[in-house]
């Protein structure tokens, strides 16, 4: 488990710097007083979505009652406005990536969205017959699927990098994959089943040498870690909103400048051109030209709310308190007798994945479901990593910052119900 | 635990679930198909040797939660011996009683050990599961090689 220091200073959101107070914390996201049958609500599902604080639900609305007009084609006071809000939260992105440049931002529907968006513009342009896209064994489908569709478009060819039994990428495997012909590398920053936490650095330095672009999905990293697109040195970083604090529906992807310029455009519509004849149409630029159409304006600006919301809060009392948890939930686990967890990987942020001799991952989640206790539990979109495991399914429980030692303790009570019904 | 749960591992199921009934391959099946719930990534398949129109002989294979391994295993001691359309109709009681508000117009009788499978109708989520091998059967009874989905 790692600590990820982060230099920003801590804004005023209740937070006494460098104590979490995690009590303060979940009276910001009203959903944690919903009493599921009657039992306090314990909400261990965060990497699949995360709760929302009042700053963001509270930004919405007034959105609608304030601002609403379409952006970049009004010449109203109102589209100002909405503009304004719509191009502040891009600005507020670029910040939260630390990307050197505004126009690197691209407003996407999410993770799935950026990947698809990378894969159908530079892969077409970059990939051929022969070419090689790199992915690894830890990979969500979403981070799958697009590559498979550009291969059996373009010819070119997907190689998959191992891990270790323990969940942690094999770097020197991944770097003996890598060839004259691999042009793209698609590598998740932190996996949604493993927790893992992968040295983008490197897989980044390795495949720059060999001339390969990297994209990074970083739909599990951006909530926990501080994320420096520039001191990662990759190319292309995909991340979802909802996963974040912020709104469904949004998302980003980061792009390189000059690679974004000289992508050809995703979707053909209205706000991507420059101009349009029926004759010819001169495209717009970056990141424009891959935002055709009315974008999700309300979505933009709860992501920009979670933004601000992440950003002011103190990460590394953040920092602190997710690996405390992670360090409690893990020995805590490891005292249900036949539980076994998945992924053990020295470098883990805020997955607990586990099977359960004898009782089969969705009867764990029914059960717990009943004691209150929220958890996700099936493939989590990653068959081919549980195939490599030799598993079908686990029980995953997921933190955020919200989380607490109760939720896990009645995790570890409800499971213990799960083995006397199965006793 | 909760009523509604105690409803739904009921014993029988959790045996049923642990140690399945005609668990293995047919190597004389006539009619193969694979269901898979895609929620999940379970996956069964339903080997089904038909001799004119009765079920000579049914098993199944795979892995899946304690439901629908329950609800497989007693569908194949259920159906050994019937006729298609006897299967089909006993598909239709089964699908109402998981699907619908208990009540008494469904054939008990019939149903029999199914009956323990009721409890799932508290659980809409668990649905699925429990009708995966039914849903693989009905295809094999159309006629179907092929993989079938529980959506
Ligand atoms: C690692 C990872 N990548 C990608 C995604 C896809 O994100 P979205 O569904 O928001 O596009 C997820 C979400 O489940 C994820 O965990």
């Amino acid at each position: 488990m790692v600590l990820h220091p982060d230099s920003s200073t801590s804004a005023d959101t209740g937070q006494a710097s460098g104590r979490f107070d995690v009590e303060a914390m979940r009276e910001q996201f009203p959903i944690l007083t919903v009493r599921p049958y009657g039992k306090p609500l314990a909400y261990l599902d965060s990497a699949a979505t995360s709760q929302k604080p009042q700053a963001v639900i509270d930004a919405m609305s007034p959105f609608f009652s304030r601002d609403n007009a379409n952006v970049h084609r009004g010449v109203h006071y109102l589209s100002e406005r909405a503009t304004e809000a719509y191009e502040g939260a891009r600005v507020k992105a670029q910040g939260f990536l630390n990307a050197s440049e505004v126009e690197e931002i691209v407003f996407t529907s999410g993770t799935t969205g950026a990947i698809n968006l990378v894969a159908e513009t530079y892969g077409a342009a970059h990939l051929g017959e022969g070419d090689e896209v790199l992915i690894t064994e830890m990979e969500h489908h979403s981070n799958i699927v697009p590559w498979q569709m550009l291969c059996e478009r373009t010819g070119a060819q997907l190689r998959v990098a191992p891990i270790s039994d323990t969940g942690e990428l094999l770097v020197d495997e991944l770097k003996a994959l890598i060839g004259e012909r691999t042009k793209l590398v698609a590598i998740t920053h932190v996996s949604n089943v493993l927790g893992t936490v992968n040295p983008i650095r490197e897989v980044t330095e390795i495949a720059h040498a060999a001339g390969a672009r990297v994209l990074v999905d970083g739909a599990q990293a951006a909530p926990h870690l501080p994320i420096d697109v520039q001191a990662l040195g990759c190319d292309f970083y995909a991340l979802s909103g909802h996963k974040m604090y912020g709104p469904t529906g949004i998302g980003v992807l980061y792009g390189r400048r000059e690679l974004l310029e000289e992508m050809p455009p995703y979707q053909g519509g209205g706000d991507m051109i420059l101009s349009v004849s029926f004759e010819k149409t001169v495209y717009n630029n970056a990141p424009y030209k891959f935002e055709a159409g009315t974008p999700n304006l309300v979505g933009v600006v709860g992501l920009g709310v979670a933004i601000d919301f992440l950003t002011g809060l103190d990460r590394e009392a953040l920092a602190a308190h997710e690996h405390d948890l992670l360090a409690y939930g893990t020995e805590a686990l490891l005292l249900v007798p036949g539980l076994r967890l998945v992924g053990t990987a020295p470098a883990k942020q805020s997955i607990l994945s586990f099977v359960l001799d004898g009782v089969h991952p969705h009867d764990i989640g029914t059960i717990l479901d009943r004691e209150g206790v929220a958890i996700r539990t099936g493939h989590h979109c990653a068959q081919p990593l549980l195939s490599r495991l030799g598993l079908s399914a686990t029980a995953r429980a997921s933190l955020a910052c919200y989380s607490t030692r109760a939720e896990i303790d009645a995790l570890v009570a409800g499971l213990e119900t799960v083995q006397e019904a199965f006793g | 635990m909760s009523n509604d749960l105690g409803d739904l591992y009921q014993q029988v199921i959790i045996d049923h679930g642990r140690h399945p009934q005609n668990f293995h391959r047919l190597g004389d099946a006539t009619r193969t198909v694979e269901g898979v719930n895609p929620l999940c990534g379970d996956l069964l398949t339903v080997y089904v040797k038909l001799l004119d129109d009765r079920i000579d002989d049914i098993a199944f294979e795979g892995a899946g939660c304690a439901i629908s391994m329950a609800s497989a295993s007693l569908m194949t001691t259920a159906l050994k011996g019937k006729r298609c359309e006897e299967a089909l109709a006993l598909f239709g009681f089964v699908h109402a009683m998981l699907t619908e508000t208990p009540s008494d117009e469904l054939p008990s009788a019939e149903l029999g050990k199914l009956a323990v499978l009721s409890g799932v109708s508290a659980f809409p989520m668990r649905v699925k599961c429990a009708t995966l091998a039914w849903h693989a059967l009905r295809s094999a009874l159309e006629g179907k090689n092929e993989l079938v989905s529980s959506e």
